[in-house]
């Protein structure tokens, strides 16, 4: 990512320049190998990328998506007046910035601390075992939740009341919510991504660490002013791209803890967009509100690849 | 070379190795619990008192699983729409990623360009939908395997590795023997891609395996389910449902007999819908592994 247009790329072959028809023709295989894929590609993601301007019509079924009436910024307007703009922007905003601070460091620093953990073989059933959980699917990933979560037979209920306390009913609490389903996404997920910083350590030339602790530096100074200054750029990077989805909350794992009790934390606009569009049956108020989402979305990640590239000279472009 | 440790090093190894213990315990503990209370009495799991080890063995739970004809149903239907999905995902990937690898296509660019485009917008959940409802597909297997039949990133991911393992002299000496694109993609290509077509597999059949979403965007027939919707109604919906019945005293012993088999049914459930992952994970590992790295040079 971070090599991205710079270096890294293979010295051109120089091409004799050819007329553009002869070309074609030489390479008819080629472009039959990218055929089907251009085609499917064209079909469901082209196809819906013109049709969002059902956001600025009355999507009407009968008439599809370029003959329904103009409506112009209607539909816009009815969301940033209706009381659900304030709170679905409210919750995605507290949930993926709290997503973010939490969830950022730990692999960084789980990826240095196996890193410097020389044990080999331990080290390698550590790694197994924390990548286990990424690969358990959503689905199963709530409902453990909601097992261990219950308050009449949960694990979690059960040690509190060992330890002398009440039972909780935390998915009855909305108090709980956000700090359950961010600390569940690092459990099911730090192992996972600190595989891309691992890698990054494990370039890190061994002349270095032996120069450092020839001179004298502990351990502690080794991964301090060594290991996390060569994994800062891939870090900056992988942060870069994280603002650039701060509004786009997964639906998936939301919709599935969300219950009546704990809505008024757990509406974010993706499972709002989802219960406007396939619930309340109204399409273009849906695909409007989903193409602020990722208006939005698009501006950040501007705007912090702007402030990566002052302070830090790092750009994803 | 062996320098003497410090003292500080000493004390930061413990600490190291005590986080690292922790971090482990955690990471397994909750599968390791799903394990031992699928196999133990309900009650004991219930009552709290299966913690290390089972308790009273018992595969009730699994039984109850294997007679549940919406959860076998659901696999087999997952089963089938995993297999398609991902031949499909193959067929369409494979070709472009090797087409894009060739440094002397000339469409290279603007098809790169015309995949890159769809990575950072998209039309959004309910255009998509409405395409998908015009070509007919709702409540269909196609619904929810070819509007995904290409990933961007997975496609970066086996083009990268065809422009590394396939050296450019080794197409330069086929053509010069009168081999065309098809026959060396089909005949040289393949056979030395072997280790990219496993990690295509893995990332595409994991990715149907797990899938719920766009079942329950399009499906609508609870017979086509695929496991992991079903999976949604018995794990998540119903646990509300349990707890409204509870009414009269008399009834309440019997309910929470009920409840606790219900709970170990749950357990039960867990491990059989991973289970094709479980296999595979030691296989998984290594090729997911590897896949991220390539992905991670040109992302």
């Amino acid at each position: 990512m971070q090599m991205k247009g710079k270096k890294g790329k293979a010295p051109k072959v120089p091409v004799k320049r050819v007329p553009l028809g002869k070309m074609v023709k030489r390479d008819i295989a080629l472009w039959m190998f990218v055929l089907p894929g251009l085609i499917l590609t064209f079909i469901f993601s082209y196809i819906p990328l013109y049709g969002v301007q059902i956001a600025f019509r009355d999507y009407v079924p009968r008439l599809g998506f370029f003959e329904s009436p103009w409506v112009g910024l209607k539909y816009f307007k009815q969301f940033f007046e209706s009381p659900y703009f304030f709170i679905t922007l409210k919750n995605t905003f507290i949930i993926s910035i709290y997503s973010l601070i939490a969830g950022f460091p730990i692999p960084v620093l789980l990826a240095l601390a196996l890193n410097s953990f020389k044990h080999k073989r331990y080290r390698k059933v550590i790694q197994t075992v924390t990548y286990a959980p990424n690969f358990i699917s959503v689905v199963v990933m709530c409902g453990m939740l909601t097992l261990f979560l219950s308050p009449s037979s949960g694990m979690i209920n059960k040690i509190i009341e060992m330890c002398g306390g009440e039972a909780v009913n935390f998915m009855a609490n909305k108090d709980y919510w956000r700090h359950i389903y961010v600390w569940s996404g690092i459990w099911q997920s730090m192992g996972w991504n600190s595989i891309i910083y691992f890698a990054a350590l494990s370039n890190v030339s061994t002349d270095l660490h032996e120069a450092a602790v020839m001179d004298g530096a502990s351990k502690l100074q080794v991964v301090w002013h060594i290991d996390l200054p060569s994994i800062l750029p891939t870090a900056i990077v992988m942060l870069i791209l994280s603002c650039g989805s701060i509004l786009s909350v997964g639906f998936e794992k939301v919709f599935l803890l969300q219950n009546p009790l704990n809505k008024g934390v757990s509406e974010v606009i993706s499972t709002y967009v989802y219960q406007v569009g396939m619930i309340n049956n109204n399409p273009s108020y849906s695909s409007a509100i989903g193409l602020f989402n990722s208006a939005v979305n698009a501006v950040m990640l501007i705007v912090v690849n702007k402030i990566a590239r002052k302070g830090a000279g790092i750009s994803l472009y | 070379m062996k320098i003497k440790e410090s003292k500080v090093d000493k004390v930061f190894d413990v600490i190291l190795f005590i986080i690292l213990t922790a971090v482990l315990l955690i990471a397994a503990y909750p599968l390791y619990f799903v394990i031992i209370a699928s196999i133990s009495d309900p009650t004991a799991v219930a009552g709290g008192d299966v913690v290390f080890t089972p308790i009273g063995l018992t595969v009730d739970g699994y039984k109850e699983v294997f007679e549940n004809k919406k959860v076998v149903g659901g696999l087999l239907n997952s089963l089938f729409y995993t297999a398609v999905g991902t031949c499909l995902n193959l067929f369409v990937t494979i070709p472009t990623a090797y087409a894009l690898s060739r440094r002397q296509f000339a469409g290279k660019k603007f098809v790169m360009c015309f995949y890159m485009v769809t990575m950072f917008v998209s039309g959004g959940m309910i255009p998509t939908y409405l395409v998908v409802k015009s070509f007919g597909m709702l409540d269909t297997m196609w619904a929810l395997i070819v509007p995904g039949a290409l990933s961007v990133y997975n496609m970066i991911v086996a083009r990268t590795f065809f422009e590394s393992s396939l050296p450019e002299e080794l197409w330069e000496a086929a053509r010069v023997d009168g081999c065309g694109h098809f026959k060396y993609f089909v005949k040289v290509a393949l056979p030395l891609s072997k280790a990219i077509i496993a990690i295509m597999v893995l990332y595409y059949g994991i990715g149907h395996w797990n899938n719920y979403f766009s079942a329950l965007l399009y499906m609508k027939t609870e017979a086509k389910y695929p496991l992991q919707l079903v999976l949604r109604g018995i794990l998540i919906q119903n646990e509300a449902a349990l707890a409204q019945q509870v009414t009269t005293a008399a009834a309440q012993e019997a309910m929470q007999k009920q409840q606790a088999l219900v709970e170990q049914m749950k357990y039960a459930l867990i491990i059989v819908s991973s289970i094709p992952v479980m296999i595979l994970y030691p296989f998984i590992q290594k090729h997911f592994v590897k896949g991220v790295m390539i992905g991670s040079v040109k992302g």
